[in-house]
């Protein structure tokens, strides 16, 4: 495998030649745990490990949960009151499932705003942006899918509306829809594949992230500097790196255990503070909700879906040139999925040759704006799309595509970067010697 | 550390935010807000509640409402009215069941479950404390929520004492003006009076207190397991906040070297 120079694994006893000859899978773990890592890595690189672990205890907890489970428009709601009252443990095997979702979601926003600050996404790193923007689409997916299965009214309409998306595609819309929901509305048949793929899905996500994990581990990771380790030799790349165990696991682990305290207090004391009421009431396809509302994870994307109505100047020039093809309804899922295309396309829309944010004065403010605007989004797509609010959707929405179609763009011709350091170990002893090496901090922290 | 701290502050913006997503009633009522005995990481069921909730229920809503997810033995589970097992057996014994194999109707036993709703339009109750909510502000962040509760249960009890003796007719049904619900009208005629059920302990039996009774015994039906989860709760917290402990001990150690600290 490339990457950064460092001790591989030999092989010394007889056994262990004897495995290495054929299965090469010690060396794979040795290298893999002993990867040099930069030693500046902050506070904003342990989400990584909180993601893997998360994936984990979701398939964990899944497998269990689907033991009780009937996949069934008439046994469905009321199987997952059976889980929350009579199976031992199974009201917490639930919330942890439901609310895992939502650490889930954290965890992996988190981790690309990261990314998207210390510009772990440029070169030679696309590839590893590419993959987790896969990921984070097939956890869409499976988080939809998943919220579907205990068939509560917000499941079910929820479903009829997010599918009713792939309908207002042009020509091929109509057949889609029936051909995903497997019939002319959401109904058992829905139920049934939707379940089978929220099975799937996770394993797929868990391949994703090996492959992740590979593509990483080839480049090593970004830092917050945005320098690279040094790979002229084993020696200059040991003055800038440490090995992943024990200094990583460890870091990584007391965070873990930090964020999981945090998960247990809301799973133990408010486990459906995050969800929505509606989704007690069992399923009732002859009456709608007041108000239909995706959970929190999805609702900066669908302000954006719901920004653009048929009063918008774009969707009206969008619905005149294409002779009406794209109307309101298309040009809205045009602009939700293009708002993550727009993201995926960063490593190619970002001109800066500088990676970290650090030492960006002016994209600095800008990504701030960029991380206030999700949260606008955030709180504007839970709101009735009804008097101001459809306006804060659309401003917000359209500074989501201002800053990676314009604002990136431009930003690397007319920034003027402030200097960067010349190596990883020059920072990090520059830091050491500002903090003095007399507080308290443990690790390096930002 | 200030990006620990910005971590934690990100964290809770996103959990205050989030909750925005229940936020649902266009024209929501006014929800009282009630003091439970449940509330908070530290609160329990109240036994003699329960019971006394479950006495209005069955001398009240159970004559329309039904609870069909909840089975009559769980009445002497732990962390519940917790009846001793003949008194249920007793109980049980009040509802009539169809059973399957007899083709026919047949007294019911603890294993089977409340009998559903007697009214078509009645909703069945056994999660209406939780399928309702209340407090979604400020500005529907749901901020009031981490503080007062999701509201379920108050919402319940708002809505017992929210009737203000308006009556209106609406193609022939007649609709009662209440400030608990949604919209301002309900069907439901006022189901509670004063002194309309009594106890034979002599607890008191106005109407608040007959609505707070019955709302904390549906907010026990909604979520039987509330003692179970949140001691496993605590058990977890605790658990991970030693271990946090020692790992943040551990990771100073291992970093000490590096860092050309002397480890403590």
């Amino acid at each position: 495998m490339a990457g950064i120079p460092h001790d591989h694994y030999e092989p010394k006893s007889g056994a262990e030649k004897w495995m290495a000859r054929r299965l090469p899978v010690i060396g794979l773990m040795y290298d893999t745990i002993m990867i040099p890592t930069p030693k500046n890595l902050n506070w904003m690189w342990i989400w990584g490990i909180v993601l893997t672990f998360v994936l984990a205890l979701q398939i964990i907890t899944g497998i269990v949960l689907v033991m009780h489970y009937t996949p069934h428009v008439d046994h469905a709601f009321s199987s997952v009151e059976h889980i929350m009252r009579n199976v031992n443990g199974g009201y917490m095997l639930r919330y942890l499932h439901a609310n895992g979702a939502s650490l889930f979601f954290v965890a992996v926003y988190a981790h690309i705003f990261r990314g998207l600050y210390y510009g772990s996404y440029k070169a030679p790193r696309e590839i590893t942006w590419i993959i987790g923007m896969l990921i984070y689409l097939a956890m869409m997916g499976t988080a939809f899918m998943g919220y579907v299965l205990p068939w509560g009214q917000m499941s079910f309409w929820g479903a009829t509306v997010i599918t009713g998306l792939f309908g207002a595609i042009p020509f091929i819309g109509e057949g889609l829809q029936t051909w995903l929901l497997g019939g002319p509305a959401v109904d058992n048949a829905t139920l049934t594949r939707f379940f089978s793929l929220h099975y799937l899905l996770p394993f797929v996500i868990a391949g994703l992230v090996i492959v992740h994990i590979w593509a990483f581990h080839t480049t090593g990771n970004n830092n917050p500097t945005g320098v690279e380790v040094r790979r002229t030799s084993k020696e200059d790349a040991a003055k800038d790196t440490l090995p992943f165990w024990p200094y990583f696991v460890i870091k990584d682990l007391f965070a873990l255990a930090v964020i999981l305290a945090v998960f247990f207090a809301v799973v133990g004391f408010m486990p459906n503070y995050l969800g929505h009421p509606d989704n007690y009431i069992e399923a009732n396809p002859l009456a709608t909700p007041a108000h239909i509302v995706p959970e929190w994870y999805f609702l900066p994307f669908y302000a954006i879906l719901r920004a653009f109505d048929g009063d918008v100047w774009v969707v009206i020039i969008a619905s005149t040139l294409t002779g009406g093809i794209i109307d309101a309804k298309f040009f809205g899922v045009l602009a939700m999925f293009g708002a993550i295309v727009v993201m995926a396309l960063a490593p190619w829309l970002d001109t800066s040759s500088v990676r970290s944010g650090r030492y960006r004065p002016m994209f600095k403010w800008w990504f701030a704006l960029l991380v206030v605007d999700f949260f606008v989004l955030m709180w504007v797509g839970a709101m009735p799309a009804e008097g101001i609010y459809p306006y804060i959707a659309l401003v917000g929405s359209a500074y989501w595509f201002a800053y990676f179609l314009v604002i990136l763009p431009l930003l690397g011709v007319i920034e003027k970067p402030l200097p960067q350091p010349a190596t990883i170990e020059e920072a990090y002893a520059a830091k050491k010697a500002k903090s003095g090496g007399g507080d308290t901090a443990a690790t390096p922290a930002e | 550390m200030t990006m620990i701290k910005k971590l934690a502050f990100a964290t809770a913006t996103v959990l205050g935010l989030s909750s925005g997503a229940a936020f649902a009633a266009g024209a929501a009522g006014h929800i009282e807000d009630f003091d439970f005995s449940f509330e908070g990481p530290f609160g329990t069921y109240d036994q003699n509640q329960l019971q006394r909730g479950l006495q209005i229920y069955t001398e009240v809503c159970s004559a329309c409402h039904g609870l069909k997810f909840v089975p009559i033995r769980s009445l002497s589970e732990d962390g519940g009215p917790s009846m001793p097992e003949d008194q249920v057996r007793a109980y049980a014994e009040n509802y009539e069941v169809f059973d399957a194999e007899l083709d026919d109707f047949r007294p019911a036993k603890p294993a089977d479950h409340f009998p559903g709703s007697a009214l078509e339009n009645a909703p069945d109750l056994s999660l209406m404390a939780k399928a309702r909510a209340g407090f979604h502000g400020p500005y529907g962040l749901g901020i009031n929520q981490f503080f007062k509760g999701i509201g379920g249960p108050e919402y319940i009890a708002s809505l017992l004492t929210g009737y203000t003796g308006k009556e209106k007719e609406e193609a022939g049904v007649v609709l009662y003006e209440n400030t608990a619900f949604p919209g301002g009208y309900i069907a439901m005629a006022p189901p509670l009076y004063d002194e309309q059920v009594e106890f034979a302990d002599g607890h008191e039996n106005d109407l608040h207190h007959l609505s707070e009774d019955v709302s904390a015994f549906l907010m026990w039906t909604a979520e039987p397991k509330m003692m179970a989860r949140k001691q496993a709760g605590f058990v977890g917290v605790l658990f991970l906040t030693i271990l946090s402990v020692l790992l943040y001990l551990t990771n100073k150690r291992i970093w000490a070297d590096v860092k050309g600290k002397k480890s403590s």
